[in-house]
Order: C-alpha cells, then sequence, then structure tokens
C-alpha cells in the first residue's frame, strides 16, 4: 500500500480524488447541486495529468460523451443528481447494451422533480436499479463516508472496466457534502487493476465465449458498437436465440464476479436479535446507535451496512434473516430497498421499515427508539 | 465524559463562517483529532443566514450533524435569536456585539466580543473578523493546540494574507484575555 | 477508375449487404459519396471513425469498414465529442439524419458549431422520419404532408447551414444525391476542414415522403432536385427572384477560426499525436 497522510476532504472531492487516481482521465459534466464539486475538482485536477474535462451542453450529451471517450479508451465518469440522473437514463442502457466501461455518479438530493436542491435524501435506489427501460443489470455502490467514497470510487473505476459495464456510485447530499478526516495515498498514486494488453488474434468485441477486454478504436480493429441487440462481432441482429443469448451475458457477467460486487459490512452482537440493515449516510446514524447498544450496553443488536445496493446482497439478508427476530431498514424515502429485504428476509424475520423523507438527515434517536421497541 | 465537540458558527452570508468552519476541521485534523465538518448550502449561503458545524473527537464521529451544540458563535442578530433557545444552558455562547445586541434569559452563558468591530479598527480589515472569532473561540474553550491552530490559519489563508489571518486570529484571543481581565463579555446583558 | 473501385470495396463490409435501405432511396447514394471522399482524403483505415444516430441514414455506419458507433437518437454529435477529445488524431464522420440531428439532436448540434471541434457531420436531408414511417422532421418545407401533419405542416423548417453557420460552425456546404461527384468533393472539403463542418445531403424518400407528397419515384424526384438546383457559383451572379424556390448547391461558407480539440490540448501542453 501506498503511504496515507490524513487530511481533511469533501465527499465530492473524494469521489474526484479517487477517480483520478484509479485511472480517470476523462469528465464530462453538467452543473448541478449537489454533486458540482466533483466537476470542479476535476476541471482543476484533469488538466495537469494530461486528461481532458468537458462541460458539455446538457446531462445526455455528458453521458455521451463520457461514453465516446471511453471506446477512445480513456477511463472516465461523470456525476450529477437526481433530474440529471434522469436525463442520463437513455444512454446509460446504451453503456450496459454496447458493453462500455463508465462510472457514474448521482449524489442524492431531496426530490421528485426539482424538489430540495441542497436537502439529501435516498430517493433514488429504484431508478439507479430499473432507470434505464429494458431488462438490464446494474451495479450500484452508496458509501457511507468520505472515505469509503474514495476507495467505493477506485472501485467502481476497476470493476467497471474489468467487466466492461456502467457502474453507478450512488452518494447522498450528506456524504457528498460533508467534510471530514481521511487517510488516503496521496493524489497521483495510481490504483488502477490493469487488463491485459494482449489483444489476441481472433478478438470479438462481445466474443459469445466470455469477457473480452475492450479495444478501443483506432487500433485496426474494425467493429461496430451498437444499441441494437447484436452478434459477437457488435451487428445488429433480431434473430431471438442470439437476442436471449446476448441478454443472458450482459447478466450473467455479474453472477460471475457476484462476490467481487457485492460489498456488505456487519458490526455488532454475535447472535442479535434485532439487526439493523442500510446503506448511505443513514449507515452513520445506525452506527451511533450500534455502537451504543451493543458496545456500550451489550444489547444483541447488529448492523449489517450494505456498500453495494445493486445487485441486491441477496444471500447476506438471507443469512441475516434466519439469526433474528426483527430486521430494521431505515432509509431516508417512503420505504425502497426494505422491499427487496423482505423478499429475501423470505418470512424467516420480521422486516420494518423506518423512514425518514423530509430533507434532513435521518437520526440515531430516530433508529434508537424504533430498536428499543422491537428489542422489548 | 463527553469526547465529542460540537461547534455551531453561525452568522450572515459573506462574513466568512463557511471558511472559517473548515479552517477549524483543518486545525482539528492537524491536531491529530477526527473531525466532521457540515453547512448550510445554496442561495442561503451567499447572502442570507449562513450556518457552518464542526464536529471533533476523538472517538470516530458517526453521526455528522450538529444537534447539541458545545459551542454556538453569533455573528448577526438574526442567527442569535434563531440558535439562541436551540442550545442548552451549558453551551459556551461567543456573540459578535458588532452586530449582536438586546436581552436574553439569564441562565445562558452569553459572552459578547467586538469581534467585526475590533478587525476593522485594530487591523483594518473586516474580512479578517471569522479568523479573529476563531482567536476568540479557541481561548475560550482550548479545543485544539494553540499553536497548530495558527499554523493552519496560515496555511489555510488565501496567498499573501497568512500573516494577516495569523494576526487576527492572535487578537481573537487577546480580545478574549482582555475582555476576562476587565469582566465584560460575561454578562446577562449585551453590551451595547 | 479500376483502383479507386478496388479500395472503395476495402471500405464496406460486403458481407452486411444488401443494405435494409428501400428502393430509390438516396442513402446509398450519400453514402457511396462519403465512402469515395474518405478515400480520396488519404486518411489511414484505422484512424478513421463513422459515428451515427438513429435512423434511415444512420444505419450506414453498420456497412462500412471502420471503427463505427451507431448511437442514440440525436446524440451521435455528442458521442462523437467525447470520442474527439479522448483521441484528437481520429478522423470523425458523423452522419445523421435531419430529424435525428435538427430536432431531437438540435442541442447538440449547435453547441458543437459553436465549440467548432472538427467532427464533420454529414446530414442525409430527406424531409422525413423515414424509419417510423413517415412524421415530419424540422427540416420539412411548410405545407408538405406528413403522418402527422396529414393536412401539410404549418411548421417553418430550419435552413439547417444557416442554423450551423449563426452557432459557430466554420464550414457549411449543401449538396444533393442526384450530384453524387459534386456531393463527394463537398464532403471531402469538409474533411480537409479543420473545425467543425457541415455538409447537408438532399436526399429523395420516394417511400415515406415523395409518395405522400405526389413528388413521384425516384427518378422523379432526383430530376426534380437537379433542377431546381444551382451552384454557389453560378447564382452569384444572379438575380434574387430567379433563385426563389431553388437549391443553392456548394461550398456555402468556409471560415478559419481556432479548433476546439487543437485548443484545448495546446492549453494542457500536449501536442495532438
Amino acid at each position: 500500500m501506498p503511504e496515507t497522510k490524513p487530511v481533511l476532504m469533501q465527499g465530492n472531492e473524494a469521489c474526484a480524488v479517487g477517480a483520478i487516481s484509479a485511472g480517470v482521465r476523462f469528465y464530462a459534466g453538467y452543473p448541478i447541486t449537489p454533486s458540482t464539486e466533483v466537476a470542479e475538482q476535476m476541471a482543476a485536477r484533469l488538466p495537469d495529468i494530461g486528461g481532458v474535462f468537458i462541460q458539455m451542453e446538457d446531462e445526455i450529451a455528458s453521458m455521451a460523451a463520457v461514453i465516446g471517450a471511453s471506446i477512445g479508451g480513456m477511463r472516465t465518469l461523470t456525476a450529477t443528481s437526481g433530474p440529471g440522473f434522469s436525463l442520463k437514463q437513455e444512454n446509460l442502457g446504451y453503456a450496459i447494451m454496447a458493453e462500455i466501461p463508465c462510472v457514474v455518479v448521482n449524489v442524492q438530493r431531496m426530490g421528485p422533480s426539482t424538489g430540495v436542491p441542497t436537502a439529501p435524501a435516498q430517493g433514488d435506489v429504484m431508478q439507479a436499479r430499473w432507470g434505464t427501460h429494458g431488462d438490464h443489470p446494474i451495479i450500484v455502490f452508496s458509501p457511507a463516508s468520505v472515505y469509503e467514497t474514495y476507495y467505493l470510487t477506485i472501485a467502481a473505476v476497476n470493476l467497471s472496466q474489468k467487466l466492461r459495464q456502467p457502474v453507478i456510485l450512488l452518494l447522498d447530499e450528506v456524504i457528498g457534502h460533508m467534510r471530514e478526516k481521511v487517510e488516503i495515498p496521496e493524489a497521483g498514486k495510481l490504483i488502477v487493476e490493469k487488463s491485459s494488453d494482449k489483444v489476441p488474434s481472433d478478438w470479438k468485441p462481445y466474443d459469445e465465449k466470455g469477457l473480452t477486454p475492450l479495444v478501443p478504436f483506432g487500433f485496426g480493429h474494425y467493429y461496430h458498437v451498437t444499441g441494437l441487440f447484436h452478434d459477437q462481432y457488435g451487428f445488429p441482429t433480431g434473430d431471438p436465440p442470439q437476442v436471449e443469448r446476448a441478454l443472458d451475458r450482459l447478466h450473467n457477467k455479474l453472477e460471475k464476479y457476484r462476490d467481487e460486487i457485492v460489498l456488505t459490512n456487519y458490526i455488532g452482537h454475535k447472535e442479535p436479535r434485532v439487526a439493523i440493515v442500510t446503506y448511505g449516510c443513514v449507515v452513520r446514524s445506525a452506527r451511533a446507535v450500534v455502537k451504543k447498544a451493543y458496545w456500550q450496553n451489550r444489547l444483541p443488536v447488529g448492523l449489517l451496512s450494505l456498500q453495494t445496493i445493486w445487485p441486491f446482497p441477496d444471500r447476506e439478508i438471507e443469512a441475516l434473516a434466519k439469526q433474528v427476530d426483527v430486521i430494521l431498514v431505515p432509509e431516508m424515502n417512503r420505504g425502497q430497498l426494505v422491499g427487496e429485504v423482505e423478499r429475501y428476509a423470505r418470512g424467516e424475520a420480521k422486516v420494518i421499515p423506518v423512514n425518514r423523507y423530509d430533507g434532513e438527515m435521518i437520526s440515531p434517536d430516530q433508529i434508537s427508539e424504533a430498536l428499543g421497541r422491537w428489542l422489548s | 465524559m463527553e469526547n465529542r465537540q460540537e461547534i455551531l458558527l453561525t452568522g450572515a452570508g459573506g462574513q466568512g463562517l463557511i471558511l472559517a468552519s473548515i479552517v477549524l476541521a483543518e486545525a482539528a485534523v492537524n491536531d491529530n483529532k477526527n473531525v466532521v465538518q457540515t453547512q448550510s448550502y445554496g442561495p442561503e449561503a451567499r447572502g442570507g443566514a449562513s450556518m457552518a458545524g464542526v464536529i471533533i473527537d476523538i472517538d470516530t464521529i458517526e453521526y455528522p450533524k450538529v444537534t447539541r451544540p458545545n459551542v454556538l458563535l453569533c455573528m448577526n442578530q438574526a442567527s442569535f435569536n434563531k440558535y439562541l433557545p436551540r442550545v442548552e444552558p451549558s453551551c459556551t455562547i461567543i456573540v459578535d456585539s458588532s452586530f449582536v445586541s438586546g436581552s436574553y434569559s439569564e441562565e445562558y452563558k452569553v459572552q459578547a466580543f467586538p469581534i467585526t468591530r475590533t478587525a476593522k479598527e485594530k487591523i483594518g480589515r473586516e474580512v479578517v473578523a471569522n479568523m479573529l472569532a476563531l482567536g476568540v473561540i479557541n481561548a475560550a474553550t482550548g479545543l485544539i493546540n494553540k499553536h497548530i491552530f495558527r499554523e493552519s490559519v496560515f496555511r489555510m489563508a488565501p496567498k499573501g494574507s497568512g500573516e494577516l489571518n495569523q494576526q487576527a486570529f492572535d487578537m481573537g484571543y487577546q480580545l478574549y484575555e482582555e475582555g476576562q481581565g476587565q469582566g465584560i463579555g460575561i454578562s446577562a446583558q449585551t453590551p451595547q | 477508375m479500376a483502383v479507386i473501385e478496388q479500395l472503395t470495396q476495402d471500405f464496406l463490409r460486403t458481407k452486411k449487404l444488401p443494405h435494409i435501405w428501400c428502393p430509390g432511396c438516396g442513402n446509398g447514394i450519400v453514402t457511396a459519396a462519403l465512402v469515395r471522399a474518405i478515400e480520396r482524403s488519404g486518411y489511414d483505415q484505422k484512424d478513421v471513425v463513422i459515428v451515427s444516430g438513429i435512423g434511415c441514414s444512420s444505419r450506414a455506419a453498420g456497412y462500412l469498414n471502420f471503427n463505427t458507433l451507431h448511437t442514440t437518437h440525436g446524440r451521435a454529435l455528442a458521442f462523437a465529442t467525447g470520442l474527439k477529445m479522448a483521441r484528437p488524431e481520429l478522423k470523425l464522420f458523423v452522419i445523421m439524419g435531419d430529424g435525428d440531428c435538427s430536432a431531437i439532436g438540435g442541442n447538440h448540434f449547435i453547441h458543437s458549431a459553436r465549440r467548432n471541434i472538427d467532427l464533420n457531420a454529414v446530414i442525409v436531408n430527406n424531409h422525413i422520419y423515414g424509419m417510423t414511417g413517415g412524421q415530419h422532421s424540422p427540416l420539412t418545407p411548410t405545407g408538405k404532408k406528413a403522418t402527422t401533419a396529414p393536412r401539410g405542416t404549418l411548421e417553418r423548417p430550419f435552413d439547417l447551414l444557416e442554423l450551423a453557420r449563426g452557432a459557430g460552425a466554420t464550414f457549411g456546404a449543401k449538396g444533393i444525391a442526384a450530384q453524387p461527384r459534386q456531393l463527394e468533393q463537398l464532403i471531402l472539403r469538409g474533411a480537409n476542414h479543420r473545425g467543425f463542418s457541415v455538409v447537408e445531403a438532399l436526399s429523395p424518400c420516394p417511400i415515406a415522403y415523395g409518395r405522400r407528397n405526389k413528388l413521384g419515384g425516384a427518378v422523379e424526384m432526383l430530376r426534380d432536385m437537379k433542377e431546381n438546383s444551382i451552384s454557389v457559383e453560378r447564382a452569384a451572379n444572379m438575380e434574387e427572384t430567379e433563385l426563389v424556390d431553388k437549391t443553392i448547391t456548394g461550398v456555402l461558407f468556409s471560415i478559419d477560426a481556432p479548433e476546439y480539440a487543437e485548443e484545448y490540448y495546446r492549453s494542457i501542453g500536449k501536442e495532438i499525436g
């Protein structure tokens, strides 16, 4: 590991620093609160290291430009918030279909619509999963601290490259805007998982045998990239068996690397009776509760925090549900991921939503109160 | 023993409170403490009311928002009126008497200092009132090692203004210490 | 002549032919002119990228043997901007239809022009949305019928090249499918131009546009196209009254101005290799 030193850093800045450390050299974006600092950091940093920053005419163009640059061989990232994330969806689906790596950051704010632009929320959990049309797979990370933002951005970039699959980093206003002490390697140290440089002579862009690295345009491999269903050379097809195989291919690669993708963390009692399952900034409030309930008061309580929310950590929830009586799912929405928790708890544990949606961060007191009710 | 210290800096947009909160947080990092900084965003941070919170702790900081401030700084009347009723009487309350006046409940420990006026008259630059306020706060609370804080003020200042900002920080200490000596600053009535 | 034909074959994915276009469609003529222009440009095949949007003409990308990028509806220029900025040494030709470019993609069109980024836009203007079956586009002349304007459209069309010029494009030319050699020359000149170049190619759509507007078949449409066009050189010596309802073909403007990718790379101290 490279040497680290403690610095004060904002979540959005950590995202930019992580991206650069992971080799991102292209950023296209459009200003939107509360994600703008990511763009500002990239605009300040990328030119110094030979990278490209471009402010595009709109959110749609930003997503398109990022995909174009990825096809040119650059590692790319764009950042936005709810309204812009809505606009990016069509081209996000294109990147999934055409298997073009890129990272899309959504610093969630209170919605629907323009909502409260400076207030935090977790209303885009389902949009991140199903926002673009068609039966697609997706990877979504949800960091709970400035440091997690840094390392999950790095993980997102590397995973995106490896799987040729867009990865979404679902931040929230709390994490994006807060500053905190982090210890990270100095910016500029590359933390890049290199994919193979060797291109086999029989390279096909969408090889039926499995994943192949993306060979950028301009190197004499004259393949076709399209959002249409395509054969292993990239050419359009409407042939039902080929269409089915192509869709399976997109899902299978995520299933194959599931253990690298799905990241969760459990703290608390070894034999908990009540567990909290949550993600994003709410993890912080939940951890404050568990620290007090378990570390101080030795109550049978635990917290499973989800760094990955899609693909959903189904096995982890199944296992947890078998251990506990009750799972609390605090979220800053009217209940989104709680439905998935319930689905994979399979009736083994009672699943209770704890919601806040007034534009304020959920407090430890609110979770504590729910916990108290179900412990007694 | 409460390790967690919550500091709430409030006032008007343009008084440099957000920068002050970042300098305070930076100083806490340099003093080897854990720290989280948050602030109000949106148009109000530029023109209207401005608010920034800093939490300093030896332990890991989980919940990042200020809920029970140990220190409250009010740099204008509106923020004093708004935030005073929200803090507990044990909170250290520092107000800028250049802008804040009027009576309040005697259960609060309010310490008033002419922060902006001193910056203007003694240093000749109103813009450094924020660093002066940090000097007052640290003198009153000893949150951060003074030497480390001074260094951080210097390092975080815009190019070429490090010494000026340090001077303001020192002036804050002086104001606090003189205020102690002269008995002003601790009063149920805010001096005019 | 024989040599040219041979090389042109190299630039086609002959196994993907025959194409999907209707009998009488002008897309094949415009695509062939593009291929010949690329051939004449002397560009290395591996440096050429064809980017297209969605629509009939955008399917051309699939038939051309280069790195080809068939994007989403209206967004070809935005994809191309990202690719060009990542790899400024590549030569990008962006094929769009009239609806693709000027309606859903209008914003990217004017901003590509404003940046003056070195992309070669080739807009196949058949005055109609062909792939979806004949809806009116921003380039459908007022009064012409479409499935979504059964009584004739009330809307006024863009003058695409005036739009491009006003937005900052530095090269604009108009050609017609009825004069493929001239079209080839115009595309070649656009390619050689440093900056955002726009070549508008009028192209017949006898099925979705001609038939509904009683313009005859492909032969009649091409004949009328030719008869109603005047080169910019000849037009210069004609009275305005003589030019009413005429299509002026040729290079309508060519301006020297800083190109965005080059300026960007210079600003960060890198030369485009």
